[in-house]
C-alpha cells in the first residue's frame, strides 16, 4: 500500500514536471508570436522577394514573392502553438511545437528583413553548406572519440593543425598531399589525446585543452617566424567546387548540395558512413559499448584501450580534414588562429546533435545558417545588430545542453578513464 | 605478535607521514613543476632547431628571455604587472577545480568584468578617488560573478556541463563586447573603431614606482592580489565554506551526505570563481589598459587555466605560477624584441608546462633518475 502511494507520488511529480515544462514552452511559444506581431510587423501590402535563380542557371524559375501578411498567419500560428501547450500540451508535442515555432520565427524574420527589398536565398542556402562543414566535421570527430568516452576538447587544435599542414603541405607539394598530410597530423594528435588521457590518465578536459594551447602555440610561432619570411610556403592550391552534372541543374538545391567543393561532399559521406558503421556494424557496436560500459565491455574480451587508440585517432583524423577546408578548401592561406573558435562550436553540434554524426551535421547547418544569414544581414540594412545574431546559436547551444528541448544524454563513462584491472 | 608490531609500525609511518611533507610531497609539488618548465625549455630549444634558428640565436634567446624577465628593475615590474590579472583569474579557477569544476569561461568572466568596470569607471565622475577605485573594482567581481554563476545556476539546476556552457558564453561575450564597443553612450568621442571611453584618474589603479622611474608600469593592482591570495587561503582552508567547498569536489556524494547542499555549492563556486575572473579584468583595465577594445582581454583567461594547474590549485601555488607565467610574457616580449624569435614560442613552451605537470605520469617516464621508486606502481 505504501509502496503504491510512493509510486503515485513520485509518477505524480514527473507529470508535474511535464506539465511545467509543457507550460513554460507555451509561455515561450506566446511570447514568440508577440515578437512576431510586434517586431517583426510587416505592412500586408508590402512584398518581400526571395530570388531562386540567377541568371547564369539552366533552369530559370520565377522569384518566390511573400506577402507582408505571411507574418500575420506566422504570428497566429505560433499564437496557436502556444496556447495549444497549455490545452494537452506534453510529451512528444512539446519539442515538436518548439522546433516549428522556432522554423516559422526564422521565416518570419526573414519576410520581415526582406520586405520591400529582394534576397538570393539560394546563395544563403549555398553559404550555410560551406560555413557548416567545418563543424560538422568538428562534430562528427567529437561524436567518434566521445563515443568510446573520450572527450575531446581538442577538436578545435585538430582543426587548426589540419589547416596549418594543408597550407604548408598543399604549398609545397600540391592540394592532394596537402589534404593527404592534414589528414594525418590531425590522426596524430588524435593519438597523441588518445596517449595521454589513455596511456598516462591525463584528466581528458586538461589534455585536450593543452593540445588546443600546443597547436595554437607552434602554428602561431611558425607562421609568424617562418610564414612571414617565405611567402612561397604558405601559398597553396585551392580545390574548386565540382559540379555534379545533371543534379547541379536542379533549381535551389542544385548550387546548394551539387556545386560544392570535395570537402562539402566528404563531410556528407563521412557522416553517412560514421552513421553506417557505429550503428549497423559489430564493430561500431562494440566501439558504442566501450563508451558505455568499458568493464563490461572489457569482460566481453573486447580491447577497451585499443578501441580508444583507433577511435580517437580517427576523429583526429576527420577533424584534420575539416581543419585542411580552411585553407585548401578556402583561401590557401594560412593565418594565426583561422580556426577562430569552429572546433568549440564542433562540440556544441555534437551535444545538440545528440552524440550521432547525422544529430551533429543538421545542428552544424543550423550553426552556419545563423552564421551565414549573420553575413547577408549587412547587405539588408537591419535594425539588429549582427552580433546578437552571432550569439543566437550559442544560446541556443546553452538552452540545449540545459536541457529544455529534451535532455541529451552522453555515452555513460564520458570522460572517466579506465584502468584495466 | 611480530605481526601486530609490524602494523603498529606500518600505523605509525602512515600517521607520520600525514603529519609532516613527506619525500612524496616534496617530489609533487616542487620536482614535477621544475622539471616540467626544463622539459618546456628543452622542447622550446627543440622548436627553435626545426624552424631553422641557429644555435647562437637559441642562446641569446633564452638569455633575453631570462633578462626580460628578472634582468632589471623594469624587468621585475613588467613581470609582476603581467602576472596580477594571472593570478587573480587563476585564483578563482583553482578554487573551482578544488569544488570539482571545470570553468573554461574565465576569458568572457574577464571581458564581462573589465567592461563592468569601464563602464562604471566613465560614469560616475566628480567622486573622491577612495570611493571610486573600489566601486569600479566590485563593479568587476559582481558582473564577473554574476556571469560565471549563469553556469553555476544552469549547473546546478539542469545539470548543464559547465565546460561548454561557459565555452559559450565565452564566445557570447565576445560578441556583446563587440555590440558594446560600437554603442555611442561607450564608444569613445570622434572615433568609428570599436573603442570605449577611457576611465578617468580617480578610478585608476595608481602606479607604485614611478617615483624611481614614470616608465614603469606595476601597479597597486599587486596589492589587491596579494589581498586575493591570503583572502582566497582563508576562504579554502580555514572556512566552512572552503571546507564544503573542498568536499564536494573530492567526494560529491560525501558531501550530499553530509548534508551539504550541492547545487548551492556549485552556484557559489562559481560565482567566487567568476567574481575572480571580473577583479582580474577590472584590474587590467584600471592599472594598465584604461579602456577596452576588442580583445583587451588577450587570452587572460585561457592563461590562467594554465596557472591554475601548474600552481596545484593552491593559492600560494597559483601566485608563483603566476608570476613565472608573467616572467614568460615579460621575458617573451624582450625576446622577440633583441633575438628576434616570435612571441609565440612562449605559447608552446605553456603548453608544454601543463602537459608534464597534469600527467606527472609522463614527467616520471622522462625523468626517471628523478624520483623515488614507488612500490609496485609505475615508476
Amino acid at each position: 500500500m505504501t509502496d503504491m502511494t510512493a509510486h503515485e507520488a513520485r509518477s505524480e511529480k514527473l507529470e508535474g514536471a511535464a506539465a511545467r515544462k509543457a507550460r513554460v514552452m507555451g509561455v515561450i511559444l506566446i511570447l514568440l508570436s508577440l515578437l512576431v506581431l510586434f517586431v517583426l510587423n510587416v505592412a500586408p501590402g508590402e512584398r518581400a522577394t526571395f530570388n531562386l535563380t540567377t541568371r547564369r542557371d539552366a533552369i530559370q524559375i520565377p522569384p518566390l514573392v511573400v506577402p507582408g501578411a505571411f507574418n500575420m498567419i506566422a504570428a497566429a500560428l505560433l499564437a496557436f502553438l502556444g496556447v495549444r501547450q497549455f490545452l494537452r500540451g506534453g510529451g512528444r508535442w512539446t519539442a515538436l511545437s518548439l522546433g516549428a515555432g522556432l522554423l516559422i520565427l526564422v521565416l518570419a524574420f526573414l519576410v520581415w528583413a526582406t520586405a520591400g527589398k529582394s534576397f538570393n536565398l539560394t546563395g544563403m542556402l549555398q553559404a550555410t553548406v560551406v560555413r557548416a562543414i567545418p563543424i560538422a566535421l568538428g562534430g562528427l570527430a567529437g561524436v567518434l572519440s566521445e563515443r568510446v568516452a573520450v572527450v575531446n576538447i581538442a577538436i578545435e587544435g585538430m582543426l587548426l593543425a589540419g589547416a596549418f599542414t594543408g597550407a604548408l603541405i598543399g604549398s609545397l607539394l600540391g592540394g592532394w598531399m596537402g589534404l593527404v598530410a592534414a589528414v594525418a597530423v590531425g590522426g596524430l594528435f588524435g593519438l597523441l589525446l588518445a596517449l595521454l588521457v589513455v596511456r598516462f590518465r591525463m584528466d581528458q578536459i586538461i589534455a585536450g585543452v593543452v593540445i588546443n594551447l600546443f597547436v595554437l602555440g607552434v602554428t602561431s610561432y611558425v607562421s609568424s617566424q617562418v610564414f612571414s619570411q617565405y611567402r612561397s610556403l604558405n601559398n597553396a592550391p585551392v580545390f574548386r567546387s565540382w559540379e555534379i552534372p545533371i543534379l547541379s541543374d536542379i533549381p535551389v538545391i542544385g548550387p546548394t548540395l551539387f556545386d560544392q567543393n570535395i570537402f562539402v561532399y566528404g563531410a556528407f559521406i563521412l557522416v553517412a558512413v560514421a552513421t553506417y558503421y557505429l550503428f549497423h556494424t559489430k564493430n561500431g557496436l562494440r566501439a558504442r559499448a566501450v563508451g558505455e560500459h568499458p568493464r563490461a565491455a572489457d569482460t566481453l574480451g573486447i580491447d577497451v584501450y585499443r578501441t580508444r587508440y583507433i577511435h580517437v585517432t580517427l576523429a583526429g583524423m576527420v577533424a584534420g580534414f575539416g581543419g585542411a577546408f580552411f585553407t585548401l578548401g578556402s583561401v590557401g592561406r594560412f593565418e594565426e588562429n583561422m580556426t577562430n573558435g569552429r572546433g568549440y562550436i564542433g562540440l556544441a553540434a555534437m551535444i545538440f546533435g545528440r552524440w550521432h554524426p547525422v544529430g551533429a551535421l543538421s545542428a552544424a547547418l543550423v550553426f552556419g545558417f545563423a552564421d551565414s544569414l549573420q553575413q547577408k544581414l549587412a547587405l539588408l540594412n537591419t535594425p539588429i545588430p549582427s552580433e546578437f545574431l552571432a550569439m543566437a546559436p550559442y544560446i541556443a547551444t546553452i538552452i540545449v545542453v540545459a536541457g529544455l528541448v529534451g535532455r541529451a544524454r552522453p555515452p555513460a563513462a564520458n570522460g572517466k578513464a579506465y584502468v584495466k584491472e | 605478535m611480530s605481526e601486530t608490531r609490524k602494523d603498529v609500525n606500518e600505523r605509525l609511518q602512515g600517521l607520520l607521514a600525514r603529519a609532516s611533507h613527506g619525500r612524496d610531497d616534496f617530489e609533487d609539488l616542487v620536482i614535477v613543476p621544475l622539471f616540467a618548465v626544463v622539459a618546456a625549455l628543452i622542447f622550446g630549444a627543440l622548436v627553435m632547431l626545426a624552424t631553422a634558428v641557429d644555435i647562437g640565436t637559441i642562446g641569446r634567446s633564452f638569455v633575453a628571455l631570462a633578462y626580460g624577465a628578472f634582468g632589471s628593475l623594469n624587468a621585475i615590474s613588467e613581470t609582476l604587472t603581467a602576472s596580477i590579472p594571472l593570478v587573480l583569474a587563476g585564483l578563482g579557477l583553482g578554487l573551482g577545480f578544488r569544488a570539482g569544476l571545470f570553468n573554461i569561461g574565465a576569458e568572457g568572466q574577464v571581458i564581462m568584468g573589465g567592461i563592468a568596470a569601464v563602464i562604471v569607471g566613465f560614469s560616475l565622475t566628480g567622486l573622491p578617488w577612495i570611493i571610486h577605485l573600489p566601486l569600479v573594482l566590485l563593479a568587476g567581481v559582481l558582473v564577473g560573478a554574476a556571469y560565471a554563476a549563469i553556469a553555476g545556476v544552469l549547473k546546478a539546476t539542469t545539470g548543464a556541463h559547465e565546460v561548454i556552457s561557459t565555452i559559450m558564453l565565452n564566445l557570447i561575450s565576445y560578441e556583446l563586447l563587440n555590440w558594446l564597443l560600437r554603442q555611442p553612450w561607450i564608444q569613445r568621442p570622434g572615433r568609428s573603431d570599436p573603442i570605449s571611453k577611457s576611465v578617468p584618474d580617480t578610478a585608476q589603479l595608481p602606479r607604485l614606482l614611478t617615483q624611481i622611474d614614470p616608465n614603469l608600469r606595476l601597479h597597486a593592482g599587486i596589492v589587491v592580489m596579494l589581498l586575493a591570495v591570503a583572502l582566497i587561503y582563508w576562504l579554502l582552508f580555514k572556512s566552512k565554506l572552503g571546507f564544503a567547498f573542498r568536499t564536494s569536489g573530492e567526494n560529491p556524494s560525501a558531501a550530499n551526505y553530509a548534508g551539504m547542499k550541492a547545487g548551492l555549492i556549485i552556484v557559489l563556486a562559481m560565482g567566487v570563481a567568476g567574481g575572480l575572473a571580473g577583479l582580474a579584468g577590472a584590474t587590467q583595465i584600471t592599472g594598465v589598459l584604461g579602456r577596452a577594445s576588442p580583445g583587451f582581454s588577450a587570452g587572460i583567461g585561457f592563461d590562467a587555466i594554465a596557472v591554475a594547474l601548474l600552481g596545484r590549485s593552491h593559492p600560494v601555488g597559483i601566485l608563483f605560477a603566476g608570476i613565472l607565467f608573467g616572467a614568460l610574457e615579460a621575458g617573451g616580449r624582450q625576446m622577440q624584441v633583441s633575438a628576434g624569435v616570435s612571441i609565440d614560442l612562449i605559447g608552446i613552451i605553456q603548453a608544454l608546462i601543463i602537459v608534464f605537470i597534469a600527467a606527472p605520469l609522463l614527467v616520471r617516464a622522462i625523468f626517471p633518475w628523478g624520483f623515488r621508486r614507488k612500490k609496485g606502481g609505475a615508476a
